[in-house]
């Protein structure tokens, strides 16, 4: 317990200048200016084939918060999640316009490398997915594949990320085992523990305890808020009540568009829109 | 007034369950016909030719004379064989194969490849033989060695190992690859790493089922020109060989002349059947312990 | 809880640092990057290649041939004497062989073929299934030279034990075995599309009071005939080219006849008697090697494009 009250000293590198305040979108709301954002969308539309998928959207992600996505399914709630780390290009015959940008640089370009936004953007997601390999060689991947071959720091790596996602004490003899030996609960957390391993700056989660049962979902809850201290979550969930716990602010989508965003006390105790008051009251969705 | 008379429904019920009944054990006759020429040939096999089968018959060159003959030649040569066949195969057919499914885009070439390696797959052996009697043996001017022969049998059983290793990449989950996307992996990468391993299982077992093909196979040889009886053993890939169905097909059609050549045959062919069915068993014993965990 | 779990890192240098410093060394990731995609083209182009390759030298030397054999003699004579003083190249003897064997065959391993099948998709109950499906597959998996030497050595006897007037090589025998061969490419294919048939068809027809029987041959095989079609033209394919079993049982006999207790020449089988014969390279007879062969391509590629074409035209839409 001597580490409870330790204050967090993790040193990050700080890309984002003064100017980032200016950078803010105006759409969203204007009470946390002093907060730093990591993302600002601006205008973007995303297509697969003819199905306009995301329309206009303009948001912005605050640094180390929890941002909660909800929405009915199909709303695209899934799909603007992955275009921030540019997974949805998987998808062939995707089309995007408008801007996103993550600390200052423009992701959507196609100079842009993905592999280096993925290496600071890590990802979790709806249905847990390990590799086949063992929980030591799960953890030490993001880092081998980016250079770092030393056993003895990844030793270091593989121990604090499970750590951070607070699964050590339970694989700790056994990092050689198959992940797969693990319940859905913990291959979820050794999921979060991969992404920790190469320390990024934003974890995006796409409805990460869907397919968990309701105490490894709290589990996963407690872990989130833990992580908030050190990184920014941007989380996609059907379910709202895990929203209005575990989220700093909520965005509502219906249809591809954003309904509303603010802070979440706000969403689900007095929202501005009728239907977001439709859909937390469980009137359609 | 009843359109159905219950009566005669039931009477021609009994008939129609009987006819059903007879055909459902001529059915059955039928599938064990196969099963019972199977028993058969494997019984006549044996018993022609396992009492042959000794140390001497295992590690003998080959003769005219039925009582010193071996085959230690035609095992060697199966065995080199093989050396030139399994890397080619591999390389080829997994290299094909993850082209195909993770590399080409999806459209009219990658379309025409997959229609080519399906006809392939059904031009028959000996024009294979052929190929490789023209290209390899004279064009290229190996001669009938190892190395003209394992290529010919490489291009012969691509398919099979393309198609099995397709399936295989294409049953590894999306979502495996996605983590791996997700951690900043590059494609590359990504395959390397993860993909490959998974399919692993099921691209051995396809290439043990390419390998036992090629194994079994004669005419290609027939074709490149292996010599009937040929003393010294093959020790490289450039050398002249003999391989195991080579040896029952010239002790076969020789029988006629010696009649123990018949029973050399048989003990070969012994011989050559345990082999396939211990690469088939190791085939079954990988799919079932690598039974896709995910 | 999970609290006491944090560790904290400050005199290490971050990962996100190393990670960051190992990248200006890693050029060769990138170009690896660009290197494989089109190492990987090329080793798929060796599939293109080989059919390339087929078709052209078959061609290459066909049209040397018929240079010296005019096509129409070649493709309508009945007289096949390549090794006469005046050799005369006829392809028909060997074309006949190759359909009688072809259909001696077939008419082994299509109504067998077929039952078994039946017996599988329709009759047998899981367990039997897969005890019997592995044991055809052996039966598939049995090298043809090892039928050669069975059809020579034991199925020939056999029937001149009751038929004495059969020769001593003759066209039956190795036609029979061939069958053998082929049933599990029949039953297996053949069980594949009438698996895929729903179920909901069967019920259907079954609910009515239906036998298993009249659902088989009312809704299961119809549904699934385009399948079975497909399995027959490939099982043809397969005898056609089928060499070692018909070099060894049926002999060499190149003549014109429709006497199946005869030696008959199949294509297949004249191809391995010219080259194993040593036919010296640039005499007609060498030639007459790739004019048959390609012959034969083309008759098996027609069947397989024949067998595709048929299962995707009339596949159900279920």
């Amino acid at each position: 317990m001597a580490t409870l009250t330790k204050p967090n000293i993790k040193v990050k590198r700080q890309v984002i200048s003064e100017e980032e305040a200016t950078s803010e979108v105006a759409a969203t709301t204007k009470q946390n200016v002093h907060k730093k954002t990591v993302y600002d969308t601006k205008d973007l539309n995303l297509w697969y084939g003819d199905t306009h998928a995301l329309k206009d959207i303009n948001l912005s992600i605050y640094e180390k918060e929890v941002t909660a996505i909800i929405g009915p399914s199909g709303c695209g709630k899934s799909t603007y999640l992955k275009t921030l780390n540019r997974m949805v290009e998987l998808v062939p015959s995707v089309k995007t316009s408008g801007v996103i940008t993550y600390k200052d640089k423009s992701i959507l370009d196609k100079s842009f490398k993905v592999e280096d936004l993925r290496t600071k953007v890590g990802m979790v997601f709806q249905k847990p997915n390990p590799f086949p390999k063992s929980i030591y060689e799960n953890i030490a991947y993001g880092p081998k594949i980016h250079g770092i071959r030393n056993k003895k720091i990844l030793d270091e790596i593989v121990e604090k990320s499970l750590r951070g996602a607070s699964i050590w004490d339970e694989v700790k003899d056994r990092l050689k085992e198959n992940a797969y030996g693990l319940s859905g609960g913990q291959q979820q957390r050794i999921c979060i523990a991969r992404c920790l391993a190469i320390e990024p700056d934003v974890i995006l989660m796409d409805e990460p305890t869907s397919a968990l049962d309701p105490k490894s979902t709290l589990r996963v809850e407690e872990l989130i808020q833990e992580l908030k201290k050190d990184y920014s979550i941007v989380i996609v969930t059907h379910n709202m009540q895990q929203a209005a716990r575990i989220s700093d602010r909520t965005a509502f989508f219906l249809n591809g568009e954003v309904v509303e965003y603010d802070e979440t006390d706000k969403i689900f105790t007095n929202p501005s829109d009728n239907r977001t008051e439709d859909y937390i009251s469980g009137r359609f969705g | 007034m009843k359109y159905v008379d219950t009566n005669q429904v039931q009477k021609n019920m009994n008939s129609r369950l009987i006819k059903n009944n007879i055909l459902k054990s001529v059915f059955f006759l039928a599938t064990i016909f196969g099963l019972i020429v199977l028993a058969v040939l494997i019984f006549r096999v044996i018993m022609q030719g396992a009492s042959w089968i000794n140390m001497d018959f295992l590690t003998n060159k080959l003769s005219t004379s039925p009582d010193r003959a071996g085959i230690m030649g035609a095992i060697l040569g199966t065995f080199w064989l093989m050396l030139v066949v399994i890397p080619v195969t591999l390389i080829l057919g997994v290299g094909t194969a993850i082209y195909l499914e993770l590399y080409a885009k999806k459209g009219r070439f990658q379309g025409f490849i997959q229609t080519n390696i399906a006809n392939l797959a059904g031009v028959p052996s000996i024009v294979y033989g052929i190929l490789g009697m023209t290209i390899f043996v004279r064009a290229l001017d190996f001669g009938n060695v190892v190395l003209a022969g394992g290529l010919t049998m490489s291009l012969l059983v691509l398919p099979i190992i393309i198609v099995a290793s397709q399936e295989s990449i294409r049953s590894v989950p999306q979502h495996l690859s996605e983590a791996s996307y997700g951690m900043g992996a590059t494609k590359w990468q990504t395959v390397k790493n993860i993909i490959l391993p998974a399919a692993l299982p099921g691209i051995l077992t396809g290439s043990i089922l390419s390998l036992s093909r090629a194994i079994g196979e004669t005419a290609p040889l027939v074709v490149i020109g292996i010599p009937a009886l040929l003393i010294p053993f093959p020790g490289g890939i450039m050398d002249k060989f003999t391989v195991l169905p080579m040896q029952i097909y010239y002790w076969t059609i020789d029988s006629s002349l010696v009649e123990e050549y018949a029973n050399l045959a048989a003990a070969t062919i012994i011989i050559l059947l345990v082999l396939l069915f211990l690469l088939n068993a190791t085939a079954i014993f990988i799919r079932n312990k690598f039974q896709k965990r995910f | 809880m999970a609290l006491d779990n944090k560790i904290d890192n400050q005199d290490k240098p971050s990962i996100q640092d190393m990670i960051a410093k190992k990248k200006n060394g890693k050029n060769l990731t990138s170009i690896t990057e660009k290197v494989i995609p089109v190492l990987l083209f090329l080793i798929a182009a060796v599939s293109i290649f080989t059919t390339i390759g087929i078709v052209y030298t078959l061609l290459i030397e066909t049209i040397e041939f018929f240079k010296r054999v005019p096509v129409m003699d070649f493709f309508t004579g009945t007289a096949l004497k390549p090794l006469s003083q005046n050799p005369e190249f006829g392809v028909l003897p060997l074309i006949n062989g190759t359909i009688i064997s072809s259909i001696i065959a077939m008419l082994v391993a299509g109504p067998i073929g077929i039952m078994t099948a039946v017996f599988l998709s329709e009759y047998a109950s899981e367990r039997v299934r897969r005890t019997l499906k592995p044991m055809l597959e052996i039966l598939a998996g049995i090298p043809t030279i090892v039928y050669g030497f069975f059809a020579f050595t034991f199925v020939t006897p056999l029937i001149r034990e009751v038929f004495p007037s059969v020769e001593a090589t003759n066209i039956l025998s190795p036609g029979l075995v061939m069958g053998v061969m082929i049933i599990p490419m029949i039953a297996s294919l053949s069980e594949d599309a009438m698996t895929s048939v729903p179920n909901a068809m069967r019920e259907g027809a079954l609910a009515l009071g239906a036998t298993k029987l009249e659902v088989t041959f009312r809704v299961v095989i119809p549904a699934a005939l385009s399948g079975i079609i497909a399995s027959f033209v490939l099982g043809i394919s397969r005898a056609i080219g089928e060499t070692m079993i018909v070099t060894i049982a049926s002999g060499s006999s190149k003549n014109f006849t429709f006497d199946i207790t005869q030696s008959m020449q199949t294509m297949t089988a004249y191809i391995v008697e010219v080259s194993g014969g040593e036919a010296p390279a640039g005499s007609t007879i060498y030639f007459s090697l790739y004019a048959v062969a390609m012959t034969l391509f083309v008759f098996t590629l027609l069947m397989n494009l024949l067998a595709r074409y048929v299962s995707r035209k009339f596949r159900e839409e279920y």
